[in-house]
């Protein structure tokens, strides 16, 4: 009923946002002293509380790195926790300033509904988890099985799709949440779950016995997950893009959280100079300040530190880098140059 | 007289507020025009607002196809179907949600308040029990409790149980054989049809002699007999033109049969309780609120207690029974919108929810949804109403 009552309420703050999205973003955000991110409602290595009631993960640190990149401290950040459904509306009525919650760029989200994405932080491809003891190997073994799926995805439209594509029926079980799934899912309600295989590899993780669990090969989409914006300020866009693009260059680059200072005093490579600050005016260009990329970096380290930290392959996730590597080593990470 | 004198002095402006009729009826048009103008104004910053965001309006997104798929539809869906057809397989759900809910509330609230005043103890006290525990626990929790119930307590489909030979219950479903129509079929309705017809026929029939000669016929018991025999005499009569498609376990679920999922019965079982309880107090009051005197002049004239009840209480208790039984109606009616919870796509839950997600036309799914739970509220208030007015007593 709290989700009815937000959608009802934000589609009627949507009329007041007009004056919110022309006037500057960066001016409000500032003069609030923090800024005010949409994350998941919990979801393990992207967005979840830690033991100190803090909430981390792979789509939070983006959100710290836009508030050093404001601000120069990651600390001045609030979260809003979005269900699938609510996403779009608290981002478009302007109750959050960005939207970190792992979700996929389309041509319809960027267009009909009015936002902009600001690039890809997750190369994502949409999987089914299932029960070992099912016996099932491929998806396309999975005629006339319960799937548990999240309701207002892409992942919803997807299942569809590959179902129909396939000639199978199935039985959609609607969920609201990843917690809901996970009840479901092990109480037998659902013989499979299907969203993004990051989000299945967290999941998966967070079971209790996570061999008995296989998460099957097909990859029946693409899911490039990443932050967005409200469409109508192209100023804030590109903040959010590259703050996002200055993590990517970051680690291309080699700087990291442990050398950051000490490149910041200057050195013999160009590009870090410009991106650190020691040479030219580049901060200005966004109003930003002038070391503005060394702070995000102070903040949360590079995308390699911030990969490693929640959802790399030393973590109960285990993901590998795969797609998601620098284009220098086999991967499609490749972000614009800093000049 | 006042007006004698007026119509000697010339009219003044004033005068209008001076009469207390012409004052509040200028008073009424002017806020009319006020309110008038903020509804249109507000309208007309919406639409501004909404235009300058650049955001689409419109309800043009209705006839696109919905791709995605719903679980349970009374009427042909895939996902190419459109928004619009989504939004009628919402609507026929929570048609069925509603109309089955308000049938087992009403006989489980009746039943219950009518036990509470029961002589004997336990059973009083268990009904107490019961309508207390269910009125103050939220309505959410309980949908949410059954539904963990049924999903946890029941087998998985591979372990399912069979109480009767072919209907199983697993924690996907209670699967029924389903009946398959075929030619011939058209004669047990025809049967069903007259069958009804003759038991109209019969009770007006039976009160007339009742009155002439006093006697009294079975009427219930032939009712029952002619209702249930004729379209079974019919079935035969035709060849048995119905057969069974009963469910079987193919891979993953059960396959055929006719399905009632665990989320339309937690659903159903839920909002029947709790307003199944609400019921049995109106019950109670109204059968508390007849006269003490109208059952001691009943027995005085020898009547038995059964026949007291049926015949001089309930009619005269249903009078002040029916206005807040309206209200419990439509409160189930809406409350049936909790069924997202459970994952049961009734209106809410398509068009308010996936569809507006999907789409993203926020104000144009939600006027849809609201209009529709308004036309349902006031249909539901016009029938009670008549029915109401039907019934009332007639004052000298």
């Amino acid at each position: 009923m709290k989700r009815d009552l937000l959608t009802i309420a934000a589609a009627g703050l949507v009329a007041g946002a007009a004056s919110l999205a022309h006037a500057a973003t960066l001016d409000d955000v500032k003069a609030k002293g923090f800024v005010q991110c949409g994350i998941n409602t919990g979801l393990p290595g992207f967005a979840y509380k830690d033991d100190a009631g803090e909430w981390q993960g792979f789509d939070v640190d983006y959100c710290k790195a836009l508030a050093a990149a404001v601000f120069g401290d990651a600390s001045k950040v609030k979260y809003t926790n979005l269900t699938g459904a609510t996403r779009f509306e608290a981002l478009k009525s302007g109750e959050v300033d960005a939207l970190s919650r792992n979700t996929t760029w389309t041509y319809s989200r960027d267009t009909d509904l009015a936002l902009t994405f600001v690039g890809v932080n997750y190369y994502d491809g949409q999987g089914f988890i299932a029960k070992k003891e099912l016996g099932v190997t491929s998806a396309t073994e999975l005629g006339g099985a319960s799937i548990c799926i999240q309701t207002g995805t892409t992942t919803e439209l997807n299942l569809a799709d590959f179902f129909r594509t396939n000639n199978m029926e199935y039985e959609p079980v609607p969920i609201e949440n990843n917690e809901e799934a996970r009840q479901n899912y092990l109480a037998g309600r659902c013989d499979a779950y299907t969203t993004d295989r990051s989000g299945l590899a967290a999941t998966r993780a967070a079971l209790e016995n996570p061999s008995d669990h296989v998460i099957l090969k097909d990859v029946i989409s693409k899911e490039p997950l990443g932050p967005l914006v409200r469409q109508g300020d192209d100023e804030w866009a590109d903040i959010a893009r590259w703050t996002l693009n200055a993590l990517i260059l970051a680690e291309e680059y080699g700087i990291d959280s442990a050398n950051v200072d000490q490149l910041a005093a200057g050195g013999d490579n160009p590009e870090i100079n410009r991106m650190l600050g020691t040479e030219g005016e580049f901060g200005a260009m966004l109003r930003l300040d002038k070391d503005w990329v060394a702070n995000v970096i102070r903040g949360v380290g590079n995308y390699g530190e911030i990969f490693d930290r929640h959802i790399g392959p030393d973590t109960a996730i285990g993901l590998d880098r795969g797609l998601n590597a620098q284009y220098k080593d086999g991967g499609i990470l490749y972000a614009p140059p800093y000049r | 007289m006042a007006a004698a004198d007026r119509a000697d002095e010339p009219f003044r402006l004033t005068d209008i507020w001076a009469n207390q009729r012409s004052r509040s009826l200028v008073i009424q048009i002017i806020t009319l025009i006020v309110l008038l103008l903020a509804v249109s104004w507000i309208v007309n910053n919406t639409i501004r607002n909404l235009s300058d965001l650049g955001v689409e309006t419109g309800y043009g997104f209705l006839w696109d196809p919905a791709s995605y798929d719903i679980n349970q539809h009374l009427i042909d869906y895939s996902s190419r179907s459109t928004h619009a057809r989504a939004a009628l397989v919402g609507f026929l759900n929570t048609a069925l949600v509603a109309v089955t809910g308000v049938a087992f509330a009403t006989v489980l609230g009746f039943i219950a308040g009518v036990l509470r005043l029961s002589p004997n103890w336990l059973i009083a006290k268990l009904m107490t029990v019961y309508v207390e525990a269910t009125r103050n626990v939220p309505l959410l929790l309980q949908i949410l409790l059954w539904y963990g119930i049924v999903v946890n307590a029941l087998p998985h489909p591979r372990n399912a149980a069979e109480p009767v030979g072919g209907f199983f219950l697993s924690n996907r479903g209670f699967y029924l054989p389903r009946p398959l129509w075929e030619d011939g079929a058209w004669l047990i309705a025809a049967g069903l049809l007259a069958a009804v017809a003759f038991a109209i026929w019969f009770a007006g029939h039976a009160r007339r002699v009742q009155e002439r000669t006093g006697r009294i016929y079975p009427v219930l018991l032939v009712s029952l007999c002619v209702l249930v025999g004729a379209p079974v005499i019919a079935f035969f009569l035709a060849g048995s033109p119905v057969s069974l498609d009963w469910p079987e376990l193919k891979g993953f679920n059960f396959v055929g049969g006719f399905a009632v999922k665990p989320e339309f019965f937690a659903l159903w079982f839920a909002l029947s309780l709790y307003t199944g309880a609400f019921i049995a107090e109106i019950v109670r009051g109204g059968i508390l609120s007849v006269s003490h005197g109208q059952t001691e002049a009943a027995h005085a004239l020898g009547l038995k207690p059964g026949r007291t009840m049926r015949l001089v209480i309930l009619p005269q208790a249903l009078r002040v029974i029916v206005p807040p039984l309206i209200s419990q109606y439509l409160n189930l009616t809406k409350n049936s919108s909790l069924a997202i919870a459970v994952g049961y796509m009734d209106l809410t839950a398509t068009i308010g929810r996936i569809s507006l997600n999907q789409t993203g036309r926020a104000l144009e799914c939600m006027s849809i949804v609201l209009t529709v739970y308004l036309m349902i509220s006031l249909l539901i208030s016009a029938f009670m109403n008549w029915y109401n007015r039907r019934i009332r007593l007639v004052e000298r």
